[in-house]
């Protein structure tokens, strides 16, 4: 039998470096940067900047659910109020450490997910979508119900104090959470990356492009939905967690039907079926609206109101840049490094 | 005993409206498996123009016709404009362009009316003889709009050769084109049905929910619900669908979980009809074979 | 190229692919006036396709089309059907959901004139057996009849062409005999051109005056049924003898 002869052909390198080096050395940078920002800012920036982080987070949990696994959610803002709940009335009523609520939300989120997750694996496509609506849409009615006022604080919602930083960390408050959840922030993503690049990764695309066919290779694809589901619950109900730490207070009004919409956006803006593509998403959900409203108020008139920017932003994503930032960012890479790429040597 | 009477035929007036939405919602469904995220606001902003048109101090029942064409036409424009680039495109882009749909409406009339809540003046005096004890002559003129505008629609499709051919266009477009159907011309037409009856329901209930751009969010849900209970394949049940739901929602917010916790009903409703049966009460059960 | 005269339908270097596949190549062929011509071949040789790329439904066409004196290649199918070309499509493609009625109305639904009442009269003279059947659901006809429901639609457009694709196909030997023999008489009675795809070549060539025999989207034989019914390697390959 002739032996088929493998060479080996050495990784293709652009000034030096494979493109994954150059992929892990862009990570770096950002982090670097990352980490300088809390010396840098002021207070308010700063707040927001963690803001972001946190956004990403919870639009990381939906491009896993949506972008990655095809199952649309418009109701993840009621996940994101779980988590937030769940932290505030913690710190509320139990001794529990704020560092603590965070993990226990996002436990509590992964309960109520996988739970969601199991109807919903009967749902597709548009109906799915519509029953995640309809939650989104009656979330902060159950939020502001009378009979859960002692635990929900009704319609005042719950005051939560900051943190402190830990002693000996030369950081005032606000930094400290700052980092706090840059390092769940790194957390997450890290742990995405190594799940959706991998064998679940690609069991979760089978199943959102041929469901059929990955039923047929022996793939479960209830159990991966509705883990899935629960998943993506999980991850945003820590960043639900982590906002309400942020935001110092939580109440139902903040909580309505626009904000699930608005991660719908920054996820399609940002790139669905990505990891990377989370980080701009949230950049723009963090900042557009404050863009907007400050016009608004410069000019009362002269713009329409954000709902018209989301909805123009939204519809042109879709027929411009379907693949999002992350999009634009992966081809402009692929167009580079054709440009600049170096033959292997024989 | 009184109570509960004024409830159930409270609810039956609302289920006009949620029956009328259940239909538009159906039509476009039936022909285009789609479901139209963006009813809710485009009933809404026809209704702000007919407000408009009173300002300008049209009497009622021009402003009422005037503003049906209104809807009509802008129903058509959206389907030519925006919808048809993306009918056959992934569902995950179609919702996306729905729900942009709906945030630009939304907008929109927030922007040319303002946000103030304004009030909508009903073409049935308050002290019409055919008021009741259990029914206000509004409630009773609603019931009475919404069964003359259905009972039009539905002579239309089943008596007029226009309606055969949106029929025919929605079960079968390949075969419409063979008979010289226009196939693109009758979906447009279709969504322009959706629009009027959809303005239909928001004028009537205007004068009761008074007019701002989130007055039809929670109408459009119970309307979602309607439409799933009846099957959302199915014209009857939109309109069988309507009053059920409107005496569930009054009759469990009376008595079950409070007024505040309605939407939640059209929410258990909708998930549980989803769940349970997806087909509707009187819906066919969809096989998919493989 | 000369106009063949006297074709109502007449394709030329007639190309059509599927997205990247391509299913016809350069297609020659010519329908007379008042003729009934048959298209034969195996499966996935190209039958429905070349329907299809008449009427120009569902398939990219390059090439020329003429039909009556003017060039059709291009025009939607809506406009070619109200130029007179009646299809009847593979798989009858009848209104399930609506009545015997409401599907004979629906032929009608282009014509603007007033004889569409004789029309009625005329099919279910051909028909009776849809006569009977004018209220009942199409779905819940027999094949046979579904068939009939289907040539009926077309002849309700008052075509000049009749498209018709496997006409035989799920249907008892009986059946067919009776549907062929109608649509004979429909041609003798009303001078009715017809272009029939079939799979059942033999019936399919008692039928016609010409046969074309498409391999793999190209023509390779075509002339007079007599002529090929009795061609030694057409009968041993589609006649079974």
């Amino acid at each position: 039998m002739a032996t088929v002869e493998t060479s080996r052909v050495a990784a293709v390198r652009h000034y030096g470096l494979t493109l994954r080096a150059w992929r892990i050395l862009g990570v770096a940078a950002v982090l670097v940067l990352a980490c300088v920002l809390p010396f840098v800012l002021s207070s308010y920036h700063l707040f927001q900047a963690t803001q972001v982080l946190v956004y990403a987070i919870a639009l990381l949990g939906l491009n896993m659910l949506t972008g990655y696994n095809g199952q649309i959610s418009l109701g993840h803002g009621a996940f994101y109020a779980i988590g937030a709940y769940t932290a505030a009335i913690l710190l509320d009523k139990t001794g529990v450490p704020y560092w603590a609520t965070v993990p226990i939300a996002g436990f509590v989120c992964l309960v109520v997910g996988f739970l969601f997750g199991l109807p919903a694996l009967r749902l597709e496509g548009l109906y799915l979508a519509l029953a995640t609506l309809a939650l989104a849409t009656a979330a902060p009615q159950i939020l502001k119900f009378k009979d859960f006022e002692q635990w929900t604080g009704g319609v005042q919602g719950i005051v939560i104090i900051k943190p402190d930083a830990p002693a000996g960390l030369p950081l005032d408050g606000d930094q400290w959470l700052y980092f706090f959840c840059l390092i769940w922030t790194t957390l997450l993503f890290l742990i995405a990356w190594n799940l959706l690049r991998g064998r679940t990764g690609r069991a979760l695309v089978a199943i959102r492009d041929h469901p059929l066919s990955a039923a047929s290779m022996g793939i479960d694809t209830a159990l991966y939905k509705s883990t899935t589901f629960g998943v993506s619950a999980m991850y945003t109900g820590i960043a639900g967690a982590l906002g309400a730490l942020v935001a110092q207070f939580v109440a139902p009004d903040s909580f309505q039907g626009l904000l699930s919409i608005q991660f719908l956006i920054g996820s399609v803006v940002g790139g669905v079926a990505s990891i990377g593509g989370a980080l701009p998403g949230a950049i723009f959900v963090q900042y557009v609206p404050n863009i907007a409203e400050s016009i608004s108020r410069f000019a009362p008139q002269a713009i329409p109101p954000p709902q018209v920017i989301y909805g123009v932003v939204l519809i042109a994503c879709m027929y411009l840049v379907p693949m999002g930032a992350a999009g634009i960012v992966r081809s402009a890479a692929a167009r580079l490094a054709r440009m600049m790429g170096e033959r292997p040597p024989h | 005993m009184q109570a509960l009477m004024h409830q159930v035929l409270s609810g039956l007036a609302n289920g006009g409206i949620y029956a009328s939405i259940a239909l538009a919602l159906v039509m476009i469904y039936q022909a285009t498996h789609l479901v139209n995220f963006a009813q809710g606001e485009m009933a809404m902003f026809s209704t702000y123009v007919c407000w408009l048109l009173l300002q300008a101090g049209l009497s009622y029942w021009v402003a009422f016709v005037l503003t049906l064409g209104f809807a009509f036409v802008s129903g058509v424009a959206i389907e030519r404009v925006i919808i048809r680039p993306v009918e056959q495109a992934p569902v995950l882009t179609v919702v996306a362009v729905f729900i942009g749909l709906l945030l630009i409406i939304n907008g929109l009339a927030g922007w040319f009316f303002s946000y103030t809540i304004k009030a909508f003046p009903s073409p049935f005096p308050s002290d019409a003889w055919y008021g009741g004890p259990y029914m206000s002559p509004h409630e009773v003129g609603m019931i009475f709009v919404t069964v003359v505008v259905l009972a039009l629609v539905f002579a239309f499709f089943r008596f007029t050769p226009l309606g055969l051919a949106m029929r025919a266009a929605a079960q079968n477009p390949v075969s419409s084109r063979l008979v010289g159907v226009r196939v693109g011309w009758m979906l447009a037409l279709g969504w322009g049905l959706a629009g009027l009856i959809g303005s239909v329901a928001g004028m009537m209930a205007a004068p009761i929910v008074y007019l701002d751009p989130y007055m039809m969010t929670g109408i459009l849900l119970y309307g979602f619900a309607a439409a799933l209970l009846g099957g959302i394949d199915n014209p009857w049940g939109a309109v069988l669908g309507g009053p059920i739901v409107g005496v569930l929602e009054n009759v469990a917010g009376a008595y079950v979980v409070g007024t505040e916790l309605k939407l939640t009903v059209a929410l258990l409703i909708i998930v549980g009809v989803l769940v349970v049966r997806p087909s509707g009460l009187f819906g066919r059960v969809l096989v998919t074979r493989v | 190229m000369s106009t063949n005269a006297g074709a109502i339908l007449e394709t030329r270097r007639l190309d059509a692919a599927y997205g990247p596949t391509r299913v016809l190549q350069a297609l020659d062929l010519a329908v007379p006036a008042g003729g009934i011509v048959t298209l034969l071949g195996a499966n996935g040789a190209g039958k429905t396709t070349t329907l299809r790329a008449i009427c120009n439904m569902m398939v990219h066409c390059a090439g020329e089309i003429h039909f009556a004196g003017r060039r059709i290649d291009g025009m939607a199918t809506e406009d070619v059907v109200r130029l007179g070309i009646g299809h009847v499509p593979d798989g009858r493609g009848t209104f399930v959901n609506l009545t015997v009625e409401e599907n004979l109305r629906l032929g009608a639904y282009t014509r603007r004139d007033r004889g569409v009442a004789q029309d009625f009269e005329r099919v279910y003279s051909y028909f009776p057996r849809l006569k009977e059947r004018f209220r009942q659901q199409a779905g819940t006809l027999s094949g046979g009849e579904q068939q009939m429901l289907a040539i009926s639609r077309a002849l309700m457009l008052r075509p000049k062409l009749l498209l018709l694709d496997e006409p035989s196909f799920g249907l008892a030997p009986l059946v067919v005999q009776e549907i062929f023999r109608i649509l004979r008489a429909i041609n003798q009675q009303e001078g009715m051109s017809m272009l029939l795809v079939e799979q059942n070549a033999s019936i399919a060539l008692e039928l016609a005056d010409q046969a074309y025999l498409l391999e793999t989207g190209r023509i390779i034989m075509a002339g007079p049924s007599r002529v090929i019914s009795s061609d030694e390697s057409v009968r041993r390959a589609y006649l079974g003898y």
